[in-house]
């Protein structure tokens, strides 16, 4: 099936404590270039390999995590009927502005039943610094730090993970591509969630508390990238969590590694190619450890606990 | 100029742990393979490594107020990782690290 309706993961806002070691972190080691800083203080920035205006939004706050997730969506049609039947399924739907980030047109936002806030929207205006399209070489800007290519995908931590999966599949189209589900009980314990041709777009684990950010993901070029951002985290002593790794569950390479206000972002590379066809991937929660760290074959205690 | 070191003890605990002025707690906990405590971000936004301090001077960087808040961080609460001493400490920890655990609905 061609893409159609949700298109892709656009952008995300997170919070920081510190805006200007947060700028180092997401600009001088990640690689995303600042596009600009607004008078209300929020700094919005891209990755080299995307085309629209930008893709992650820092906000200074005093306490760290993430305040929304959007979704890219093809027309102003298929936004209309998300509208409609988000509402129709019980959902406060609040209008967001065009104009309230510089350069995105109107938004729709919702809190699904896990607590976090997600958008909606259509409209974004196309960067100049994007890739290149007449003649295009590989990029237009030299890739710096761990070279990210673009913002990939979050995996957020909430107790109702059975509503906001249902939301996802029965009203935005969503599949399931991969579950950890409880050996006795077959509850669902974590669900993998595409749009596209990619394994995910965004993840979901359940977790006694609403709202939480586990990892805000980029997308790097292939094993060798990953070593590089091994490489650059050592040099720079930024606080890594695991990896170098392999995930069992996409197959994606990985490092996971927190920003300076203890956010945890992700570098990943490869994983498979998903269609709407293929069966869903189950994983049992005994073996799990697998399915988060290949190699490792066992979570560390961090996966489950520390979150934003 | 040698960096001043200070003496960090843990309530229940025998165990002394060095930590150098500037260094945070949890860093210093960390790297002398002290396991009694959760690492997690090491950059005050978790609230894993949550502390209070009994006795001693200490200065604190920025960390998420949801995990410290303002009442509690006058009550001497803190994070490890955003804790540094400014003399010999006496704290408490409060959670444990398990080094694995397995998921269980
Ligand atoms: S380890 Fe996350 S707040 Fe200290
Ligand atoms: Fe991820």
């Amino acid at each position: 099936m061609a893409i159609k309706g949700v298109l892709r993961p656009g952008f995300a806002q997170v919070r920081v404590l510190d805006m200007k070691e947060a700028i180092i972190h997401y600009r001088d080691r990640i690689g995303l270039t600042v596009v600009s800083t607004e008078a209300d203080g929020r700094v919005y920035l891209k990755a080299y390999d995307e085309f629209d205006r930008h893709s992650i939004i820092l906000r200074e706050c005093d306490e760290a995590g993430i305040d929304y997730m959007s979704f890219k969506v093809d027309n102003e049609e298929s936004l209309n009927h998300y509208e409609e039947q988000i509402r129709k399924a019980g959902f406060d739907v609040t209008p967001v502005e065009a104009g309230e980030q510089p350069g995105v047109g109107r938004r729709i936002h919702f809190t699904a039943p896990t607590g976090h806030r997600f958008d909606l929207y259509v409209q974004m205006e196309l960067s100049n610094n994007g890739p290149m399209t007449n003649n295009p070489d590989v990029s237009q800007l030299d890739p710096t730090g761990m070279k990210a290519i673009r913002f990939d995908h979050c995996l957020l931590y909430g107790r109702d993970l059975d509503g906001t999966q249902n939301l996802f599949v029965d009203i935005l189209g969503f599949s399931v591509s991969e579950q950890v589900i409880d050996d006795d009980t077959g509850m669902v314990i974590a669900t993998f969630l595409t749009c596209s041709n990619k394994a995910h777009d965004l993840a979901l684990v359940r977790h006694d508390e609403d709202g939480k950010l586990h990892h805000v993901s980029f997308l790097v070029e292939d094993w060798s990238a990953i070593r590089d951002a091994a490489d650059i985290m050592t040099r720079y002593d930024i606080s890594r969590d695991i990896g170098p790794t392999r995930h069992g569950i996409t197959r994606g390479q990985t490092i996971y590694f927190f920003d300076p206000s203890g956010n945890r972002n992700e570098v990943f590379a490869g994983g498979y190619h998903f269609y709407p066809d293929n069966p869903v991937r189950i994983w049992q929660a005994s073996s799990v450890g697998k399915a988060i760290f290949y190699y490792e074959r066992e979570l560390n205690d961090r996966f489950m606990t520390v979150v934003t | 100029m040698e960096k001043e070191k200070f003496q960090i003890s843990i309530k229940g605990l025998d165990e002394k742990i060095i930590c150098e002025e500037d260094e945070a707690l949890l860093t210093a906990l960390e790297k002398q393979g002290f396991a009694k405590i959760p690492v997690g971000c090491r950059k005050g936004g978790c609230g894993i490594c949550k502390i209070k301090i009994l006795e001693g001077e200490f200065k604190i960087g920025k960390m998420s107020i949801k995990h410290v808040s303002l009442a509690e961080r006058k009550m001497n609460f803190s994070l490890a990782c955003k804790t540094f001493p400014k003399s010999d400490l006496r704290l408490e920890i409060f959670k444990k690290n398990n080094k694995v655990i397995t998921i269980r609905a």
